[in-house]
């Protein structure tokens, strides 16, 4: 049994769509009979082929000039669906994908589940299933009452596959009405320079936790031995509260999932919130004083030592292997 | 300036979490504490409010049982009082009914120019609450703010993104969420603790809010949980200690797995 409709509340990282968004998309084709998908955003025309190779027929996009993206799409998802409701909308688990969907759950009324992992649908139902208690749980949960039924889904919870599909056809949508909200004004974009992959997409993560014991040993351990690795940095959340380093680096149940090849842990303890973020990554490497922290019991290969003496070294030696 | 802080009391998340085996609701009977997630908040509100040259900083907080010590932190910390939502109704509400009752309770404060929030609780996290009482109130949402100024009656944050921050700004009365590490949360004093005891803690049920019992809890949710299952487990591969060379059983596991 499937549904037959469902729509992706589509985003896009610069001329492209969000990794998440094929993601979300591999998914719903294989769910639903027929997949839609909903953009913010000046480009869609340039997203058109990719969204469309990966299951969508439709896109509806509308233009949000300076106004925060979510906004926008939480409105224009709820005039879409007085006209033409889903049964499903799936949104990324990401900044501009919970702000749409807060926004729209609240104009229809309806739950959202999040943070989900895993999607499958029950006779006419989806499930969502969502990881707990630092993964050790997984809990699964049926919509009630009436469609559509609203989910948010963590990124790298499925795989992006191609289907072949032609490209989607964009409906230009005419502007929404979203009150007081569209007051929320975008003044100016700062893009940091960033060397490597992109934390959810590198091969290879290289996170620093307290251990690490300062701000300043961040950049010449975790980045240093990321960038000779040709990977991206992460954080415990520890140091991301403690403003060493941004949000957007931390790994865990409140900050990101990644699934690297290689995952490096230095002075990472283990705490519950840190494992679940990083416990499907292929292989575990971790460094850490203490020989009893949890993040030994998930490690394929753990060492107990001082990152401030074996980091050093793995750096020398790695420049050494060339 | 006068503003809300919508704080959350949570099991100590150091202590590992349990969930009730009848409802599958998480475990909260036993003392909650001040999710950390929101320390940010509340330090952030008594920042801004002293350079606005006053006002009044209230905390907003659902919670089982009347619990207040997590509420006591924060009131230690500087906040002048306090709305607790506090009702049986309650129990299985969802991100949707949570963003309700405390919409309800920043109107029954009144006179609020701002709403902060943290991104997502700790125990929770469902990550939508912050818009949703934006939504709600009819009110623009700033979120996750790394960097907050309040001037001319508007509120601009530098706003997280994937590539790296916005600067994003809307007009007051508004709802900011802030990310964590956003300021450095100040230790109570001696003094303030003292003074916590007696702030005024406005105790209040889902009806005096104006809203029904269908509406929230496990009636306002809507879902239903039909599976709770361990993961499997992964196993631990090898553990040694570092006795100078450790470095070498890296780059020879890197080697083996063709990463260099």
């Amino acid at each position: 049994m499937g549904l037959s409709k469902i729509w992706v509340y589509a985003e896009a990282d610069g001329d492209k769509p969000a990794t998440s968004t094929l993601e979300l998309l591999t998914k719903a084709r294989e769910l639903g009979d027929s997949v839609e998908c909903v953009f913010v955003g000046a480009n869609a025309a340039a997203l058109a082929g990719a969204l469309g190779e990966h299951g969508a027929t439709k896109v509806h996009a509308i233009d949000n000039g300076d106004v925060l993206a979510g906004v926008i799409g939480g409105a224009a998802l709820a005039k879409l669906i007085e006209a033409d409701a889903p049964d499903l909308v799936l949104f990324a688990q990401t900044y501009d994908g919970r702000d749409a969907l807060g926004r729209l759950s609240v104009k229809l009324d309806r739950p959202a589940l999040t943070n989900g992992v895993a999607l499958l649908v029950e006779g006419d139902k989806p499930v969502v299933g969502t990881a707990i208690f630092g993964g050790n749980t997984l809990v699964d949960t049926e919509f009630e009452g009436e469609k559509p039924y609203l989910a948010a889904i963590r990124p790298k919870s499925f795989a992006a596959e191609p289907s072949g599909g032609a490209a989607a056809e964009v409906v230009a949508l005419d502007a929404v009405d979203a009150g007081r909200a569209a007051e929320a004004k975008v003044l100016e974009r700062h893009v940091e320079e960033r060397e490597g992959p992109k934390l959810e997409e590198a091969p290879v993560v290289v996170s620093g936790g307290r251990g690490i014991g300062s701000a300043e040993a961040y950049e010449p351990l975790v980045e240093e031995l990321a960038k000779l690795l040709k990977g991206a940095s992460g954080a415990s959340r520890a140091i991301v509260d403690a403003g060493w380093v941004p949000y957007a680096k931390q790994v865990g149940q409140t900050g990101k999932t990644v699934k690297p090849k290689v995952y490096l842990a230095l002075g990472i303890s283990g705490a519950t919130q840190h494992l679940v973020g990083m416990k499907g990554s292929d292989n575990i490497i971790a460094i850490n004083k203490d020989g009893e922290a949890p993040i030994f019991s998930v490690a394929d290969l753990g060492v107990v030592g001082d990152v401030h003496k074996v980091v050093p070294k793995l750096i020398e030696a790695l420049k050494a292997h060339g | 300036m006068n503003i809300a802080v919508c704080v959350k009391q949570i099991p100590d998340p150091a202590t590992p979490g349990e969930l009730n085996p009848d409802t599958h609701t998480l475990k909260r009977e036993g003392k909650l504490i001040l999710d950390e997630s929101d320390s940010y908040g509340v330090e952030m509100a008594l920042q801004l409010a002293e350079a606005a040259g006053g006002g009044e900083v209230t905390l907003v907080s659902m919670a089982p049982n009347n619990e207040v010590s997590g509420l006591r932190t924060a009131l230690a910390m500087g906040a002048a009082k306090a709305v607790l939502i506090s009702d049986d109704a309650l129990q299985g509400s969802d991100s949707l009914s949570t963003a309700k009752v405390l919409a309800k309770a920043v109107e029954r404060v009144g006179g609020i120019d701002l709403v902060l929030t943290a991104t997502e609780s700790t125990d929770g996290y469902s990550g939508t609450v912050p818009e949703q009482i934006a939504e709600l109130l009819g009110w623009p949402s700033l979120t996750f703010a790394k960097h907050i100024e309040i001037a001319d009656g508007k509120a601009t944050i530098q706003r997280q993104t994937e590539a790296g921050y916005d600067v994003v700004e809307a007009s007051l009365p508004a709802v900011v969420s802030v990310t964590a590490g956003v300021v450095e949360p100040r230790y109570p004093s001696f003094k303030g603790i003292m003074a916590a005891k007696n702030k005024p803690v406005d105790e209040v049920k889902v009806a005096d809010l104006g809203l029904s019992a269908e509406q929230v809890g496990w009636a306002g949710a809507r879902q239903k949980i039909v599976d709770v299952r361990a993961a499997p487990a992964r196993e631990a591969g090898e553990k040694i200690e570092d006795e100078g060379d450790a470095h070498e059983k890296i780059v020879a596991f890197l080697e083996q797995l063709k990463v260099i």
